[in-house]
């Protein structure tokens, strides 16, 4: 026994670990994005994948670069930056210039994620602040989306027309919405990730089989939404139903709501959560003067988790609660 | 309800989906040849350790008491073997603290002190002196003495007995053995309790995926000698850590035993299933608790059996028993896998609370690189406590005790749930402990 020495591990229990590990999530997160990203390509050009890459490089350069200066362990093998780098690049229009996708990625991952301390740390999604920076910085080519298929006819001239949303935020508009299985397929414009609705609830149903995300965000996101078109178009399910497939919202709810880092943990607090995101993205679509409100929704919902949280986290098991206290104690 | 057999009234919350590695189920409990000397600690139990009441030289006989204590919450200890008594000193167990033992040579003729005949019971208090003197602890793990547990007045308002037979550890299989191969044994077990102590009602909880047991226990609940149909048998879902005391209540009574508070302040007793299995058995042979069986199990051990051991037989001994080790041991555990201890060494002897040992090679001790939280909600949602324990971990490892003190962890019963289910790779059992620690610490210097 003892004669031969032999070393034993005396960590402390569990002794078993599940196979979930941070880089897997992650993993799981980009194989989702990968049908809407492919759908993009084949709707607006090779440009997509180059708008995509010149994204994910950057804000992978970027994270090593910051970790590096403030001398923190590098965190490049977890993959949330590609993840960032991904969203990012959906959120875009295709004919970015891609100076201003660098400078995008270097908000996203510079001020919004490592200057709060890097992954898990962030209060805002990071991919998110960097849309936003650009769209406030640079409106004019932020808000120049593609048309569908202009890569097939070469030397066409880009026509920026209106999205589907500001058609239907101003009912004088005479130019034409596509039809709603056009929406549905993504023919339409918009940015990168946004368009492909089915492709988004391909990602979304992935999500829900490996378990990365539960329902609960994207399905009371959407459901709010849907509720309050419904009563403001009084009963137009037809307009209901462009509101729920135009602009972010699919890829936001899906893919932006439900981060991690910047949502409530628990069952109470994503409802709360969610259903915020979406009355703040219908005020804004009904009556803001922006077209879009999901980024924005998203955002704010994002700053007051952790006020949500600190209401909604449950009671540590068998705490009485103190009314019920009093009244036993009556 | 067509067979009587309840679900719980309530269904607990968190928990996770644990592989069962039951690979023992079908393996009946052999009985290991006593060993040549067995080592028996003065404490295995929760309490009061007891003093050695026998001399280096004696010759002391198979259930002659060796250790007692005139402490209310402790259990007195019996020799194993018979033989004579060639040392008492201090030796560490397998969690490192320091006890009191008593060594024992056996003389391999393993005679019966004449102390060993059933017990004569007429009344309550006799019933609970007779568990005393048998020196029973909870048999599920803890470690807490029976009879302490039982000795609660009349009119305290206990209602419930809750028989644990949910075996939620993986691996772990002599529970269900007990049931499949002493049922007599449970069945006298539960009927004395029930006739000494008056329960509204028992209930015998099982996980679901154990439908032989089940069906045996079944057929318990539905003996002649129960009047007024009190004992039940109750399906749980397979779900890690259905076994805990707190969600035994819970999913039994739909009651919630508040924080620092037991079972009984809700009205609830919770007995393992091998523990009332040994109150059958004792009642009827007088036989203390002198040997217990055990679950040798993992990816290191050759032959993985179930065994009856003598308290005191060393780990080592019963490692033999089952081949040895096929492959080079990274890791040993005594209990499960999830809640058990991982020991230095294999020379320690088994306790009475003891129900597994496990040996893994280094394929199975495989953890996860450790990495920054991304706040997943996994463990939080995994808790059955409902805590945060990604907010714990911060806290503790800042030690800051403020803060703790408002996470409620002290309900923490470290199952194990959150750094199983971490991505991150977390040890956050740790963290908890370390936590309470510094909560007790806290608390001390007042």
């Amino acid at each position: 026994m003892s004669e031969e020495k032999r070393l034993l591990n005396v960590s402390a229990s569990p002794h078993f670990r599940s196979s979930d590990t941070v880089t897997g999530i992650m993993l799981d997160v980009i194989i989702a994005m990968v049908p809407s990203l492919l759908a993009s390509v084949y709707i607006f050009g090779l440009r997509v994948l180059l708008v995509t890459a010149v994204s994910v490089l950057s804000c992978v350069g970027f994270e090593y670069v910051s970790r590096k200066i403030m001398k923190r362990h590098n965190t490049l093998a977890d993959l949330s930056a590609v993840v960032t780098g991904m969203l990012l690049a959906f959120n875009l229009p295709v004919d970015i210039p891609l100076a201003m996708v660098v400078i995008g990625a270097a908000v996203a991952i510079i001020v919004a994620k490592q200057f709060f301390g890097g992954i898990g740390q962030n209060f805002v999604n990071p991919a998110l602040v960097g849309r936003i920076v650009l769209m406030v910085s640079f409106p004019v080519q932020m808000s120049k989306y593609g048309m569908p298929f202009a890569w097939q006819h070469k030397g066409a001239d880009i026509v920026t027309t209106a999205t589907p949303l500001s058609v239907l935020g101003n009912p004088a508009s005479d130019v034409q919405l596509p039809r709603l299985i056009e929406m549905l397929l993504g023919i339409r414009q918009g940015s990168i990730g946004e368009v492909c609705a089915i492709a988004l609830i391909f990602g979304f149903i992935y999500l829900l089989i490996r378990r990365v995300i539960k329902a609960t965000i994207p399905l009371c996101f959407v459901g709010t939404v849907a509720l309050i078109m419904l009563i403001a178009s009084k009963g137009d399910l037809t307009f209901v139903a462009y509101e729920v497939l135009s602009g972010g919202l699919l890829l936001g709810a899906i893919f932006m709501a439900t981060d991690y880092t910047t949502s409530p943990v628990n069952f109470k607090g994503q409802v709360i959560f969610a259903v915020g995101c979406g009355i703040i993205t219908s005020v804004i679509r009904l009556f803001g003067s922006l077209p879009e409100g999901v980024s924005f929704s998203i955002i704010i919902m994002n700053i007051l988790v952790p006020q949500i949280e600190k209401f909604t986290t449950p009671k540590p098991f068998g705490t009485v609660k103190e009314k019920k206290a009093k009244e036993a104690a009556q | 309800m067509a067979n009587g057999i309840l679900h719980a009234v309530k269904q607990v919350r968190g928990g996770v989906r644990v592989s069962h590695n039951k690979n023992t189920k079908d393996m009946p409990v052999e009985r290991i040849a006593a060993p040549k000397q067995v080592v028996l600690p003065m404490q295995q139990h929760i309490g009061a350790p007891c003093q050695p009441i026998v001399k280096v030289g004696d010759t002391v006989e198979v259930g002659q008491k060796i250790g007692d204590t005139d402490a209310f919450v402790s259990a007195p200890i019996h020799s194993s073997v018979s033989g004579k008594v060639t040392a008492i000193k201090e030796i560490k167990t397998a969690t490192g603290m320091p006890v009191t033992a008593v060594f024992i040579e056996n003389d391999g003729e393993m005679r019966l002190h004449e102390s060993v005949k059933p017990p004569v019971i007429n009344s309550r208090e006799e019933f609970l002196k007779a568990i005393r003197e048998s020196g029973l602890v909870g048999l599920g793990g803890a470690g807490f003495p029976t009879h302490v547990k039982l000795a609660f007045k009349p009119d305290a308002g206990i209602d419930t007995l809750v028989i644990n037979a949910a075996e939620c550890e993986p691996y772990i299989t002599v529970d269900y053995r007990e049931c499949i191969d002493n049922s007599r044994n449970i069945l006298a077990g539960v009927y004395e309790l029930q006739k000494y102590l008056g329960f509204e009602q028992v209930v015998i909880a099982v996980e679901d995926n154990k439908p032989d047991a089940i069906k045996i226990l079944n057929e318990i609940a539905h003996d002649e000698r129960d009047i007024g149909d009190k004992v039940k048998v109750m399906t749980l879902k397979s779900k890690y850590p259905q076994g805990a005391e707190k969600m035994m209540v819970q999913s039994a009574t739909g009651r919630k035993v508040p924080p620092g508070k037991l079972p009984a302040d809700v009205g609830c007793v919770v007995m393992n299933v091998g523990s009332v299995g040994f109150i059958g058995r004792y009642l009827r042979t007088g036989r203390p608790l002198v040997s217990r069986s055990l679950t040798v199990d993992g990816s290191a051990i050759k032959n993985p059996k179930n065994v009856r051991v003598p308290v005191g037989t060393s780990l080592q001994d019963i490692i033999d028993f089952c081949g040895g080790f096929k492959e080079e041991p990274a890791k040993i555990i005594t209990g499960g896998p999830m809640m058990g201890v991982a020991v230095i060494g294999t020379e320690f002897p088994v306790l009475k609370q003891n129900n597994a040992i496990l040996a893994f090679t280094k394929k199975e001790n495989v953890y996860k690189k450790e990495r920054d939280c991304i706040r997943c909600g996994r463990c939080a949602n995994g808790c059955p406590m409902s805590l945060m324990p990604t907010l714990i971990d911060r806290f503790a490892l800042a030690r800051d005790v403020e803060s703790l003190k408002s996470t409620g962890v002290m309900v923490c019963m470290e199952c194990g749930s959150c750094a199983y289910s971490c991505p991150a790779g977390k040890p956050l059992v740790q963290s908890m402990r370390e936590a309470k620690h510094l909560l007790r610490e806290e608390a001390n210097k007042k």
